[in-house]
């Protein structure tokens, strides 16, 4: 029903001029194909890119693969073996081999009294150590002498002949106690900067 | 188990064999002239009632008077077990005969003696300082060393 001098709005044929307006607009603006979203290819990549400092990242490295040596002079020695064994398990700390040479070994771990006679060995394999090194002077002896400090044949303290990062006391040491003087070399890497060593 | 030889009876048999090589049976061992040490020994390696093959140990004690050198002899032959002993006076230069041709054990026991204790083996091969290092002064052991 039509009512003079008012057009419906919705007549029949309006309808149908509306609906060729949208699909004139719609053909128009679709005249290019609409790119796939591949956005989601680059998120592998972005997950897996960290920023950080060079100084980080080699420590981080440095720390977490410490490859100790084979070093027992005396008692203090059991402890360290049983610290490298099963039960308490230095490989958790990515310390899984004992090396036997000094050229593959990044942290000399003293256990035990240091001789006079055995001082020059012991020096010679502080020496042989390649670059960055690291030392644990473990006991009472190596610390100082311990009970034979006032010998004539001890060296009183690992620290006479070679440098010294971290001393863990102990008549022997448990080897929980070894286990911190180990995290706190990692600390003491941590801190460090290949800028200056 | 090893016997250990009564020292009164080998004493005795060893003033027989050796006179004046006895100088007295303290409980446990015989303490022998110095000078007649190396024919006690190869009377007792050499004999075949006791044959001592084996020097189980070779030590030291220093008595401020004198010096005791102490022998621990076995024989594996007849499983019996001897101590001798030797005595030096000399507190500057003490000597005592060796015995490493008799025992090869010796050698390194009267080298480790001559280190720490200052006596001198009189015809050892090799007497040179063994657990402490060429030019220490001193032998340690000695009960006036510091």
């Amino acid at each position: 029903m039509e009512i003079e001098g008012h057009e419906p709005a919705l007549s029949a044929w309006n309808i149908d001029v509306l609906e060729g307006k949208r699909i004139e607009e719609l053909r128009v603006a679709s005249q290019q194909p609409i790119a796939d979203p591949d956005n989601w290819l680059g998120a592998e990549l972005r997950r897996n890119i960290l920023l950080t400092t060079v100084d980080y990242a080699v420590n981080w490295a440095r720390s977490r693969s410490i490859f100790p040596l084979m070093f027992g002079l005396a008692c203090c020695a059991f402890e360290m073996i049983a610290t490298a064994a099963s039960r308490f398990d230095i490989a958790r700390f990515g310390m899984d081999i004992f090396r036997w040479s000094p050229r593959q070994a990044d942290l000399m771990i003293v256990a035990g009294t240091i001789t006079w006679k055995m001082a020059p060995a012991v020096k010679l394999i502080y020496e042989q150590m390649a670059e960055p090194k690291w030392v644990i002077a473990m006991g009472a002896c190596a610390i100082s002498g311990g009970t034979f400090r006032e010998s004539y044949s001890v060296v009183p303290g690992l620290n006479r002949i070679v440098p010294v990062d971290v001393y863990v006391p102990g008549c022997p040491p448990r080897p929980e106690g070894l286990i911190h003087g180990i995290r706190l070399i990692h600390r003491k890497i941590m801190s460090e900067s290949i800028g200056k060593r | 188990m090893t016997v250990s030889l009564d020292c009164e009876q080998v004493a005795k048999r060893l003033s027989q064999e050796l006179p004046g090589s006895v100088v007295t049976v303290e409980k446990p061992a015989i303490v022998i002239r110095t000078e007649r040490l190396r024919e006690v020994a190869e009377f007792l390696r050499g004999n075949p009632d006791f044959e001592f093959n084996y020097l189980a140990n070779l030590t030291a004690v220093d008595y401020l008077d004198y010096f005791e050198v102490v022998y621990h002899l076995v024989s594996l032959t007849h499983n019996y077990s001897l101590v001798l002993k030797v005595r030096c006076y000399d507190r500057v230069k003490p000597t005592v005969p060796s015995v490493v041709d008799i025992w090869r054990a010796a050698d390194f026991q009267e080298r480790e003696v001559y280190d720490l204790m200052g006596i001198v083996f009189d015809g050892h091969p090799n007497l040179k300082r063994l657990l402490l290092w060429e030019g220490f002064v001193g032998h340690p052991l000695r009960k006036d060393y510091l």
